[in-house]
């Protein structure tokens, strides 16, 4: 079996990474695994060979980097230690070892003949983006969609596994198994690693997008730890942009950038300096980044004017609306709802159904918007943790404390985010403080209170 | 070069109209020209007979069980193959596309195990 379980391998780096303090080798982890991983698949032909000498370099790093210093490229070094590493294990790999007669058979690669055939470093530069090339072979057709999401975001976001079972609301066995059977089946049928051809590029798309957006949200509200990891909202705006660019004819990839942008802007305003949330309610708005809040607004008039919409488009112009309101109180709900009445009728998902649940209960009320996310508890919501947080606001908002702060207690069990945590309690302890001080008004800082408003995620429903 | 089985299932409980026979034999031939000519055909072959036509060689213990019918209980029974080489999966799939409209059936499309083991002894000889 030359499988090797990713989270195991990932799990003992991360943890060779924590004892040696080294915190950049993580953060050169986060951003050059899938850029590494993409040009070793292209050396090797092999998805787990690739991985495997990846991480092998980055163990070679953990080592090296605090006595030697960080290298000025540490992609490039990654990259060309992990493909001497490569070379130097086919070379130990016995005669039996059938993976080193696949890697001379897949997508025709070439194994290097010898260790001394290194890489330069500025060899890597010259190449197109092998993540371009390594998303569309994740995403192929052949693969079934939560396999290529899984499988995308695992080689190109470089997450664990444990995190995407997270992100999908699914055990993580399951999605070991997704992973594992994607691959399997990606190097048993020969399955092609390139750039689909000009004609193929529309259909092709669809599921590419879906990934790249899921990159961004696992950065924006990341499973665990901390609030944001700003490295994979960089990542899938990064790609987002390629994408942009490689489809100027395709309205949905302008669409996905446009909405990254008004999302990513926000950044600085999402969270304080010691890592607490802020709701969208509360955000000092001038912290939002004018740059890129004037670029979304600029595509999705382009956007509006070429009349072909989308789901992406179409949660792009939604969060266009809130980036023209000057404070929350002034937001134009109605134009809102009805972005979300046209976002639902093509995309009706429970997720897409909750954040107009709760647009609603800013048109007409919060008992109307409670009603709507009480009807959708039956349809796979219940172990959401926004579900419960939007159920709460809500209840919160109509005086039920007791039904509030049980439903602040089951968001709080349900998501692993740190920050999350800390705002879910303290949203359930103001309720509790209230309630053994009836005389006291129940009004947390600011009028509302809500989560802010991530969009509708296309796969998770 | 790998090779491909591109697969036809069928539910024999359903009876096919003979003009419809007739276009599949000749689409199908058409199909096996085209193969032929881009280099890609190896071998096509169809049924004679459905599900009831199978006979099951099982080995057990030192005895081998021999059962009428087929292999699984499904609805659906192999009527049909390709064999074809292509380059990649993509190169595949559109070869499947033709067959599927050919036979106006669902191509099932699977990778051959491409080594024998006269090559995995070999390997290791020009593994370097």
């Amino acid at each position: 079996m030359h499988w090797m379980p990713g989270p195991t391998r990932s799990d003992r780096m991360r943890a060779a990474t924590m004892n040696s303090g080294a915190v950049t080798v993580e953060a050169v982890f986060r951003h050059e695994y899938g850029r590494c991983v993409a040009t070793l698949i292209r050396f090797l032909g092999d998805i787990d060979a690739a991985e495997e000498a990846v991480q092998d370099a980055f163990t070679v790093a953990i080592a090296r980097w605090p006595s030697d210093g960080q290298p000025p490229n540490p992609g490039a070094w990654i990259v060309t230690t992990a493909r001497n590493r490569a070379i130097d294990r086919l070379r130990r790999e016995s005669v039996r070892d059938e993976r080193h007669a696949q890697a001379r058979h897949l997508y025709g690669a070439a194994v290097p003949a010898a260790a001394d055939d290194a890489l330069a470093p500025d060899e890597e530069e010259t190449v197109p983006d092998d993540r371009l090339r390594l998303i569309f072979t994740c995403c192929h057709p052949a693969l079934n969609q939560s396999a290529q999401v899984a499988l995308t975001l695992r080689l190109l976001g470089g997450l664990e596994t444990p995190e995407i079972a997270r992100a999908f609301l699914v055990p993580e066995a399951t999605m070991a198994q997704r992973i594992v059977r994607a691959k399997r089946k990606i190097r048993n049928t020969r399955l092609p690693y390139r750039v689909p051809a000009e004609a193929e590029l529309p259909a092709r798309l669809r599921p590419v997008l879906a990934v790249v957006y899921l990159i961004f949200n696992e950065g924006y509200a990341a499973t665990a730890g901390s609030l944001m990891r700003l490295d994979l909202c960089a990542e899938g705006l990064r790609l987002a942009r390629v994408l942009a660019e490689l489809m100027p004819g395709e309205p949905e990839p302008q669409g996905l950038l446009a909405l990254l942008l008004l999302l990513h802007a926000r950044n600085a305003a999402r969270v304080t300096a010691d890592g607490s949330l802020v709701r969208l309610a509360e955000q000092d708005r001038r912290l939002w980044d004018r740059g890129l809040t004037a670029e979304g607004q600029g595509i999705v008039r382009a956007c509006v004017q070429r009349g072909r919409p989308g789901p992406y488009q179409i949660q792009a112009a939604i969060n266009a609306v809130h980036s023209v309101a000057p404070g929350f109180d002034s937001t134009d709900w109605h134009a809102i709802l009805t972005l979300y009445d046209q976002l639902y009728a093509l995309t009706p998902t429970p997720v897409v159904a909750l954040n107009r649940a709760v647009a609603l209960a800013e048109v007409h009320g919060p008992a109307a918007g409670l009603a709507l996310v009480d009807d959708l508890r039956s349809s796979g919501l219940d172990s959401y943790y926004l579900f419960h947080a939007a159920r709460a606001d809500l209840l919160r908002r109509l005086d039920r404390s007791t039904e509030a702060t049980a439903a602040y207690a089951t968001a709080r069990s349900l998501t692993a985010n740190l920050a999350e945590q800390a705002f879910l309690d303290t949203q359930r302890g103001m309720l509790i403080g209230a309630a053994r001080d009836p005389g006291r008004r129940v009004r947390p800082p600011g009028r509302r209170t809500r989560r802010p408003r991530n969009p509708g995620t296309p796969n998770s429903g | 070069m790998t090779q491909y089985l591109l697969a036809l299932y069928r539910d024999y409980a359903v009876p096919i109209p003979p003009e419809q026979t007739r276009q599949v034999w000749a689409d199908v031939k058409a199909l096996g020209d085209k193969l032929t000519a881009a280099g890609a055909f190896v071998f096509q072959g169809g049924m004679d007979g459905g599900p009831e036509s199978a006979t099951v060689v099982r080995q057990s213990g030192g005895d081998f069980l021999l059962t009428d019918g087929p292999y699984s209980e499904t609805k659906e029974h192999l009527a049909g193959f390709w064999i074809i080489n292509a380059a990649d999966l993509d190169e595949a799939l559109e070869w499947a596309k033709l067959t599927a409209a050919a036979q106006q059936r669902a191509i099932e499309v699977r990778p051959m195990f491409d080594g024998d083991l006269d090559d995995a002894l070999d390997a290791g000889s020009d593994a370097q």
